[in-house]
């Protein structure tokens, strides 16, 4: 029941997240405050996980390859499927849900403790509307990571295997074009932008309805990390379930 | 002026606020004071908007609260300036910024005119050289400075103060009083201040409402309480040794 409930509120805080909203001027420099905090900050680590992670996968599947009718093509074959597949969209969102994700909860479950959202309220302002929104609005950029993340994944992929001597060359980059299906870019894409607007306010609704002190902003963030990561990941069985199956 | 018809509230199976009846005028300070737990944050929160009674009424110079639709209320929200118990300043803005806040959202002024205007009620709270520091980087007295500044920013004909003066040193507590009392003369607003200190009451008490167990037990003002056969107000205000003594040295004069 209690899990029923929270789903309604969930919807409800959604719903009330986008009346009554904060004046123009006050949203645009929260918007590019937002974008500075959860995208742009988020650059660096996505860059790094990402083009490491696609020189472990071009190596994992180079080691794998010991059958000789196999031919080399599948290292890229494998290392980009991977990646835009599953690794940047839904590995990097849980990766988000834990960095971004927890960032969410505990900078509004902090205002909520110290009485800021509160503050807010007395002076009439709808606090999710100057709140979560920016969010919404920021985390609609987040696509743009992920396609940076593809990027420099299937680029660690190339080093791995070209400067590893796992392949050559032009063997990678003809596995690289194999069998390319551009579908397969929309659906990933798709499910970014789907997993972006649960990263935007499944964290939110952890900070906004928590109570308690210090101790309980902790709990709330591991909640949060817990919930998106499971919605992220149950979104993206039925996502996958409906477009490509 | 603010009245309060009675007033319920509960939570669950608790009753906090058990048909409070009163009012509060305009010019004056008005203290609530009671035990913790007597219902005073509850009572003043919902008179905020923060709870929704669940029953009676809150009326504004006559317009009654909860009658209006979301507009309507926010129109008389904009006039309320809060001061937090615990300051409730934004911890990203700096001292400038959260005073400039309220002008932000609800005036057209342009930044050199909020400048201005914030200039001149920092100016009025006396802090000196804070403007550009942010909260965490000064004192819990200057924090509480910038609060108020923040409340009267924008001209409000209602101020609220939860406990303003907990956890400071009982000379900035009665700065503190002292401003928040002259702000209330000086713009001719209706202020209520929610309290358990005893000094506050001694300073400021133009009209005190005494809560027990979230019934109204007592009201009155400064001069009164310590006159007042009152029971249950003779135990609250002498349950300090401080006024033990006060009282031990009037009786025997």
């Amino acid at each position: 029941m209690t899990y029923l409930h929270d789903i309604g509120k969930y919807f409800l805080m959604i719903k009330e997240t986008f009346v009554k909203p904060t004046k123009g001027k006050v949203l645009r420099v929260l918007i590019f405050k937002e974008i500075d905090d959860l995208i742009i900050g988020s650059l660096g680590i996505v860059a790094f996980i990402s083009f490491f992670v696609g020189g472990v996968v071009a190596i994992q599947t180079a080691l794998n390859l010991t059958n000789p009718i196999i031919p080399k093509e599948l290292i890229a074959f494998a290392s980009r499927q991977s990646v835009i597949l599953e690794f940047a969209p839904t590995f990097l969102s849980i990766i988000m849900a834990g960095k971004v994700g927890s960032f969410i909860t505990s900078s509004i479950g902090t205002m909520r403790v110290t009485e800021q959202i509160d503050a807010l309220e007395v002076m009439g302002i709808n606090s999710l509307n100057y709140l979560v929104f920016p969010k919404i609005v920021a985390m609609c950029f987040y696509p743009f990571v992920i396609a940076i993340a593809m990027f420099l994944g299937i680029l660690g992929a190339y080093i791995a295997a070209v400067y590893g001597g796992f392949t050559t060359e032009d063997q990678f980059l003809t596995g690289l074009k194999d069998d390319f299906i551009p579908f397969h870019i929309t659906y990933a894409f798709l499910k970014t932008f789907i997993f972006s607007f649960l990263l935007a306010t499944i964290p939110s609704f952890h900070g906004f309805y928590m109570r308690g002190g210090a101790l309980e902003v902790g709990k709330a963030s591991t909640t949060s990390f817990v919930w998106t990561s499971v919605a992220i990941i149950v979104t993206n069985y039925f996502i996958t379930q409906m477009l490509l199956s | 002026m603010i009245e309060v018809r009675d007033l319920k509230k509960g939570f669950g199976d608790v009753e906090v606020l058990k048909g409070l009846t009163t009012s509060f005028d305009k010019g004056k300070t008005n203290l609530i004071i009671g035990q913790s737990g007597s219902g005073k944050t509850v009572f003043i929160k919902s008179m905020l908007g923060l709870f929704r009674p669940d029953s009676g009424k809150i009326l504004y110079d006559g317009i009654c609260y909860s009658d209006l639709d979301f507009e309507e209320q926010r129109a008389i929200r904009e006039k309320i300036g809060m001061v937090f118990q615990g300051s409730a300043l934004f911890d990203s803005m700096t001292v400038e910024e959260n005073i400039m806040f309220p002008l932000q959202m609800f005036t057209k002024m342009k930044k050199g005119e909020m400048r201005e205007r914030a200039n001149v009620v920092i100016d009025r709270v006396n802090l000196e050289n804070a403007n550009h520091k942010l909260p965490s980087e000064i004192s819990g007295g200057m924090q509480k400075r910038v609060a108020i500044a923040r409340a009267i920013v924008n001209n409000p004909k209602y101020l609220f103060c939860d406990e303003p003066n907990s956890g400071l040193d009982p000379h900035t507590a009665t700065v503190i009083d002292n401003l928040i009392q002259e702000i209330t003369e000086e713009f001719n607003i209706t202020t209520i201040i929610n309290t358990h200190d005893m000094n506050s009451v001694m300073e400021i008490g133009e009209k005190i409402v005494f809560l027990k167990e979230g019934r109204l037990a007592w009201e009155g003002d400064k001069t009164q309480i310590f006159r007042t056969d009152n029971e249950e107000v003779t135990n609250f205000v002498y349950s300090s040794n401080l006024f033990k003594m006060v009282r031990k040295a009037q009786n025997t004069q």
